[in-house]
């Protein structure tokens, strides 16, 4: 190997100050840092920037509709608050509105229903009247047929017109 | 390997730094400045595992990144805030030297603790160039962009006018100490933990020692891979500083 060849040369000391070596290394290095930097400044870091400068962009436009959105949907969430109170609202005066038909209708039926009780009551009236006046007339005709027919009973001539009137008297008087 | 070759001594005889030697890939011969190497390999398998990190891992462009993409993700924005932080929004446009810079250390330094592999980043040649790199670039930057006003670097206006001439001449010399210090840094961290492995390594022949051995390669491989990402780190972060100096000599 070269291992021996090389190795008898620096012997003496340390193989960095083999200066024998050292235009070997230079042009290399020099074509390793150009290579380096041309790969670097064309491809790599322009390619690097550019992703990074996007994501940024990318980051802030996020944000910023983020923030949009959260407006839209404070927005949204206003309106849904501003239609429920209006809905409540609507509710209540629907409410009241129903509340006063109904109360209005009521009050209608009632006064018809009263009416109508008291049309009836006096229908009933009146016919108690007629009843009790027929039973009055009534009374009194038996009344003065069971007169009439005492006194003929007890051999008296009857005089209805007598009877009768005297049967009306008894009857007043009774009544007094 | 290379150890095998100087095994039959006795096996306590080690050869820690023979891993750092470079030798030609195929065949034997000398080291031209063309010829393909084990640190050539290396430094490709770098760049390939780079390639493939950050061009193949963000081919989709995803929006929400899979997983290969978000360390790319991840690693761009690391260097980036790093090299904004440090030298303000007019360094932005030095990032893709930068970053080459960090992926190639962070990328030879991982690499370097996998067995049998090679470190160029250990390599004084390598961290040199690295680092003279960096100084030549502030240095031509610094007076491209302010002109002579660059030298106002070295002179300390909040200094006492006595001190600045003192001063000037300290921050000279640190200046020019700079990339020796930028580059030993590097190469020394790194050719210090693999050759401490290799001595553990060495050790563990010997039966009786070979678990405590075993278990300090463990504890220092650990800190190696600690000490790959700080590196990398250290270095990246001083060639901001250093080129903040040129964008703001001022201080």
């Amino acid at each position: 190997m070269a291992t021996e060849t090389v190795a008898e040369e620096v012997e003496a000391g340390m193989p960095q100050l083999d200066f024998s070596t050292y235009p070997n290394q230079v042009f290399w290095l020099v074509v390793t840092l150009i290579v380096i930097y041309l790969v670097l400044s064309r491809i790599a870091l322009p390619r690097i920037g550019a992703v990074l400068a996007e994501r940024a962009g990318t980051i802030t436009n996020d944000i910023g509709a983020a923030e949009e959105l959260k407006a839209k949907a404070d927005a949204a969430e206003a309106a849904y608050e501003k239609a429920l109170v209006d809905a409540r609202t609507e509710a209540n005066r629907i409410v009241a509105e129903t509340k006063a038909e109904i109360q209005a209708e009521l009050d209608v039926e009632l006064q018809k229903a009263d009416a109508e009780i008291a049309a009836r009551t006096a229908e009933s009236e009146k016919a108690i009247s007629e009843i009790r006046a027929s039973a009055v007339e009534s009374v009194s005709a038996v009344a003065k047929d069971t007169a009439a027919e005492i006194v003929r009973v007890f051999g008296g001539s009857v005089d209805q017109a007598a009877v009768d009137a005297a049967v009306e008297a008894q009857i007043k008087g009774g009544a007094a | 390997m290379a150890d095998e070759a100087h095994g039959d001594e006795g096996g306590l005889v080690f050869h820690p730094l023979d891993q750092f030697i470079i030798k030609p890939l195929f065949g034997d011969g000398p080291i031209h400045w063309y010829t393909v190497t084990n640190s050539t390999l290396w430094m490709a398998i770098a760049v390939l595992c780079i390639v493939l990190l950050l061009v193949t891992g963000t081919r989709k462009r995803q929006m929400v990144p899979g997983r290969t993409q978000s360390v790319a993700e991840l690693l761009y924005g690391f260097v980036y805030k790093m090299v904004e932080d440090v030298t303000g929004k007019e360094g932005a446009k030095y990032f893709p030297y930068i970053l080459t810079v960090f992926l190639f250390i962070l990328f030879a330094n991982y690499l370097a603790l996998l067995p049998m592999s090679f470190s160029p980043t250990s390599q004084f040649a390598v961290t040199a160039v690295l680092g003279v790199g960096v100084f030549v670039i502030v240095t031509v930057l610094g007076f491209v962009l302010n002109g002579p006003a660059f030298l106002a670097l070295f002179w300390m206006k909040d200094a006492p006018l006595v001190l600045r001439p003192v001063i000037a001449l300290i921050e000279l010399i640190s200046y020019f100490v700079r990339p020796l210090s930028h580059s030993i840094r590097l190469a020394g961290n790194i050719m210090a933990g693999h050759a401490v492995l290799k001595v553990f390594a060495g050790f563990a022949a010997i039966a009786a020692i070979s678990p405590v051995s075993i278990l300090a390669i463990v504890a220092i491989y650990g800190l190696e891979v600690l000490v790959a990402g700080i590196q990398a780190y250290v270095f990246t972060i001083l060639t901001c500083v250093y080129l903040k100096d040129a964008l703001h000599p001022s201080h």
